[in-house]
């Protein structure tokens, strides 16, 4: 296929159909029915300021998560990591308990504007129970953005 | 209100799609050149990094919505004119980028051996304008001058091992010409240091992770830059430190598979170098390499200005491309065009002195940045448009025809557009050719071609 591309992580749905189809395999019966995940609650925060609460499940993708809820929050890329159109910033103590972005996210998020100490890749996201509460909020692009921002100069 | 907006890549997509989200009575058509859509997503991101284009998705959603029309292969100040879109259109909006470049100045610019990076990146992916472009690939050491993501990622397609770029969408004839290819060392050079490098560190790690390529960088390059960076931006500073690693390191030994092939094909980055003359062979037929004047910096930072010292040194080379950025052109005597910055005079997207007129994009920014920075500067446009829409500043109570004015200019022009369901005929016949070879698609080079595909 083609060049080597970067693990997609947007495949919650595909990865709990497998364990589905598999265990249903292993059974030798029926499908099985599997469990609803648990509850994790949310506070989106919106471009304009405005809390967004939402309630998500264990493992739902927190980029795909904030747009099945209305968010203007852009996968450009697909979940592929190859842009920063997804940037999201993690209240603090729920940033501590995710793993540690991999040297990939942490690249993309070079590129993303307004970066800051909380900054994470919406894709690159599961809700966990650790998250419970957390406050995820989008970037605020002021009108002026172009003055405040990283603009490349030519010299 | 009915928004005309002229380009159909990112800038031109995005804005019209944020424009659609906030005004659930807008209709917006797109304008574009070219029978196909997507600007610099399908000729300007390499082919070896399908990832990026996945964006293609979204805007195809946004093309296929009931109040967006798409219009190709009709050009925008001659088949119809901005002001006859101003006629037909409540909002006009020019997202049509950058489609020339910037020249170098020197003399043997224009020497056999020398390309603009622009035309080369278009003559490997498809772009019908840059076809028939056949560099010369006989020599063994290639000059890329400029340090940004484009020079990247031309030294990575001319190194790439064949097996990996024959699964992409490159061209069949460049993949062709790049299979019988000597060049086997690339050298980026840039007028100033590593400090003041365009590129960015994906890219970087990217040329450093090239199979069967190994990294050359002068660590006398890199001698204070450690410290100096302590304090610099987190991304300036990862960057410089990854240039820094490498720099010292050890050449990794290679796999022993690649071990029996040649030798190992070799990049390094040249600073402080600024080209003077691009020198002739002995018969005056072609480039044989650059003669660069030695500089120092004056100041810090982005600001850092190359002054030339005096000394100057020879490089050897048979293929010099000239990366140092894109470039807008005017489009239409009744836009204002500011020819020293080579952008559309703009305050938030809205062109200065004619109500109604909008830019988005690098003919509003100029050429530099990525998705994420177009899109941002599109929805800033966008937001500029609907306020203005909000506020009663764009006059909405004359009624406009939108395409049915535009369709009978370009009728009695003799121009026939292509539809957005004339593109996806043309997209499954690329795509159809490309799965034989093993290709996402195999790019249609001929506009005539494309027109025969869809019965025009």
């Amino acid at each position: 296929m083609a060049a080597p591309m970067a693990a997609a992580s947007g495949g919650s749905v595909t990865r709990r159909l497998l364990r589905g189809v598999s265990r249903s395999l292993s059974s030798g019966g029926a499908p099985a029915e599997e469990p609803e995940a648990a509850v994790v609650n949310v506070v989106f925060v919106d471009r304009e300021g405005r809390q967004v609460p939402v309630r998500g499940r264990v493992g739902d993708n927190v980029l795909h998560l904030a747009q099945r809820h209305g968010l203007e929050l852009e996968g450009a890329c697909e979940a592929s990591l190859a842009c920063s159109t997804c940037h999201v910033y993690i209240s603090e103590p729920h940033l501590a308990r995710l793993p540690a972005p991999d040297e990939r996210e942490e690249d993309l998020l070079d590129q993303a504007p307004l970066l800051q100490e909380n900054s994470r890749l919406g894709c690159q996201l599961r809700l966990s129970p650790a998250l419970e509460g957390a406050r995820i909020a989008l970037p605020r692009l002021t009108r002026n953005f172009y003055v405040d921002g990283h603009v490349p100069k030519p010299h | 209100p009915r928004v005309c907006v002229v380009g159909s890549g990112p800038a031109g997509f995005y804005t019209a799609q944020h424009i659609l989200k906030h005004h659930g009575g807008a209709l917006v058509d797109i304008y574009e050149k070219l029978p196909v859509p997507f600007g610099l997503v399908r000729f300007g991101v390499a082919p070896d990094h399908p990832e990026v284009k996945n964006v293609t998705n979204t805007f195809t959603q946004t093309a296929r919505s009931g109040r967006c029309g798409f219009y190709g292969n009709v050009t925008v100040g001659r088949d119809v004119t901005v002001p006859e879109l101003q006629q037909a259109y409540h909002a006009v909006v020019l997202s049509y980028g950058a489609e020339d470049n910037r020249v170098l100045g020197i003399p043997g610019e224009n020497l056999p051996g020398v390309y603009s990076a622009r035309a080369f990146v278009g003559w490997y992916n498809g772009l019908p304008e840059n076809q028939d472009l056949k560099p010369d690939l006989s020599c063994e050491t290639a000059l890329i001058l400029g340090h940004g993501n484009v020079a990247l990622d031309i030294a990575r397609i001319l190194l790439s091992p064949l097996q990996l770029l024959r699964k992409t969408d490159i061209t069949d004839s460049s993949l062709a010409a790049l299979a019988c290819s000597k060049v086997k060392r690339v050298w980026l050079v840039g007028r100033r240091g590593p400090l003041q490098v365009a590129f960015t560190i994906k890219e970087l790690r990217e040329m450093i992770n090239l199979p069967g390529a190994r990294a050359v960088l002068d660590p006398a390059d890199f001698k204070g830059l450690e410290s100096a960076v302590k304090d610099a931006s987190r991304p300036r500073k990862r960057l410089t430190e990854l240039m820094i690693k490498t720099a010292l390191e050890k050449p990794v030994e290679m796999q022993a598979a690649a071990a029996g092939a040649a030798a190992p094909r070799e990049w390094g980055l040249k600073f402080q170098r600024s080209p003077q003359e691009v020198l002739p062979s002995a018969d005056g037929r072609r480039a044989r390499g650059v003669r660069m004047a030695l500089t120092r910096l004056e100041g810090s930072g982005d600001s850092a200005k190359a002054i030339p010292t005096g000394d100057v040194e020879e490089l050897e080379c048979g293929l010099v491309l000239s990366s140092i950025g894109y470039r807008s052109l005017p489009l239409d005597p009744a836009v204002p065009f500011d020819s020293q910055r080579g952008v559309i005079p703009n305050s938030s997207g809205r062109v200065e002195g004619v109500p109604g007129l909008y830019c988005s994009g690098w003919v509003k920014r100029g050429p530099t940045g990525v998705i994420i920075t177009t899109m941002n500067d599109s929805f800033d446009t966008a937001q500029s448009l609907l306020e203005d829409l909000q506020g009663g500043v764009l006059d909405i109570s004359p009624s406009r025809e939108g395409f049915g004015l535009v369709e009978s200019i370009l009728h009695s022009r003799g121009v026939r557009p292509v539809s957005f369901s004339d593109w996806e005929k043309i997209d499954a016949a690329e795509v159809a050719r490309g799965k034989a070879a093993g290709k996402p698609r195999e790019k249609i080079v001929d506009p005539a071609e494309m027109l025969r595909i869809i019965g025009h």
